[in-house]
């Protein structure tokens, strides 16, 4: 197990288009648990995306668990995700652990319908709303390259919305 | 190592003013910090941190043409920098209402003796000049927590008639 070195932007490498992973070997099981370290290792943070550490695969972890009430799947590893549907929208303020020292508002989908292979390489589905939604949006953008940076909205005139993940339950799995 | 400066313009509003008094500092060898701009009524008002090698009486100097191109009143503060300590809002709160005089004091007061520290303030005059309604947003830290603000707020649309809302700010950090 290794911490490893987080790219922070304006690193260029942040901009790249991650591939798909196509075997899930113990080499890949081996950096899992390095991101995983890592992820853990630094401020609290909602997930961590590979190419956040140079690694341009389609791969991300996700733990929003720490926050009280509301709705999560615990830690995920999310191997080749894909939202394969979405509905509403909400913009909720977000940083990153490549972004030092700078929080945006940003827009993101408020419900998500996920797809993904987990550790093991097996297809999983997910649904997912508010908070957790917002960090999977957040961590696929990286797989594309995406930073919050390039989806900011304006400070001024921006609309939160009160209190979503209280208002609406998680859909049955 | 250079010194920073808090420049202050204000004057009526017409292009290009962000464009020229921005160039006029990079051309004299300023370089820009954090900075708002923006219109207030008929006005383009502009706070701008500039780092700057020399004195203030020569920040002056070279902004001394623009300004007086464009009609600009000017004002140079020697400041400390402190970039990269940026304080992270945890509640917005959005007030509105008829307008009146002191709606701001009245409502920021009872804020503030709340325990909100306010990080940004934008407001506006909006609906007619007979009728003028004023909207404000507020992002802060709720330095007592978001339960005395809720009850502050409760208490000044009641006997303040505004209408108040608040929402956590919860930043994700990813």
């Amino acid at each position: 197990m290794a911490v490893l070195d987080i790219l922070t932007y304006p690193d260029s490498r942040l901009k790249q288009i991650s591939r798909p992973i196509k075997v899930i070997d113990e080499a890949l099981q081996q950096f899992i648990s390095d991101l995983e370290e890592t992820m853990l290792a630094g401020p609290t943070s909602a997930g961590i995306a590979a190419p956040q550490v140079g690694r341009f695969e389609r791969l991300v972890i996700i733990d929003v668990s720490f926050k009280p009430n509301i709705p999560n799947h615990g830690r995920l590893v999310l191997i080749n995700p894909e939202i394969i549907s979405h509905e509403g929208s909400v913009v909720g303020r977000e940083g990153c652990l490549s972004v030092p020292d700078f929080t945006g508002n940003v827009s993101r989908f408020e419900r998500i319908h996920l797809k993904a292979s987990d550790r093991a390489g097996k297809t999983q589905d997910y649904d997912m709303l508010g908070y957790e939604a917002r960090a999977v949006q957040h961590e696929l953008d990286h797989l594309d390259g995406l930073l919050f940076l390039d989806r900011l909205v304006s400070r001024r005139n921006s609309l939160f919305r009160r209190k979503v993940h209280n208002q609406v339950d998680l859909p049955k799995q | 190592m250079s010194d920073w400066y808090m420049l202050t313009f204000v004057g009526r509003d017409r292009s290009g003013i962000v464009a020229k008094v921005t160039s006029a500092i990079f051309e004299g060898g300023g370089n820009l910090g954090e900075a708002s701009m923006v219109r207030l009524g008929g006005n383009f008002t502009i706070m701008l941190m500039v780092q700057y090698d020399g004195s203030g009486e020569s920040l002056e100097k070279i902004l001394s043409p623009v300004c007086d191109a464009l009609k600009l009143w000017k004002h140079v503060d020697r400041i400390e920098g402190e970039l990269h300590h940026h304080l992270e809002p945890d509640v917005r709160i959005s007030i509105y209402g008829a307008d009146r005089a002191g709606i701001v004091a009245e409502t920021t007061g009872a804020l503030a003796e709340a325990g909100l520290n306010i990080l940004n303030l934008e407001s506006d005059v909006g609906g007619t000049a007979d009728t003028p309604i004023y909207i404000m947003e507020i992002d802060g830290v709720a330095g007592k927590g978001i339960d005395v603000l809720e009850t502050a707020l409760d208490r000044l649309a009641r006997e303040k008639n505004v209408e108040t809302r608040l929402v956590p700010i919860d930043t994700l950090m990813g």
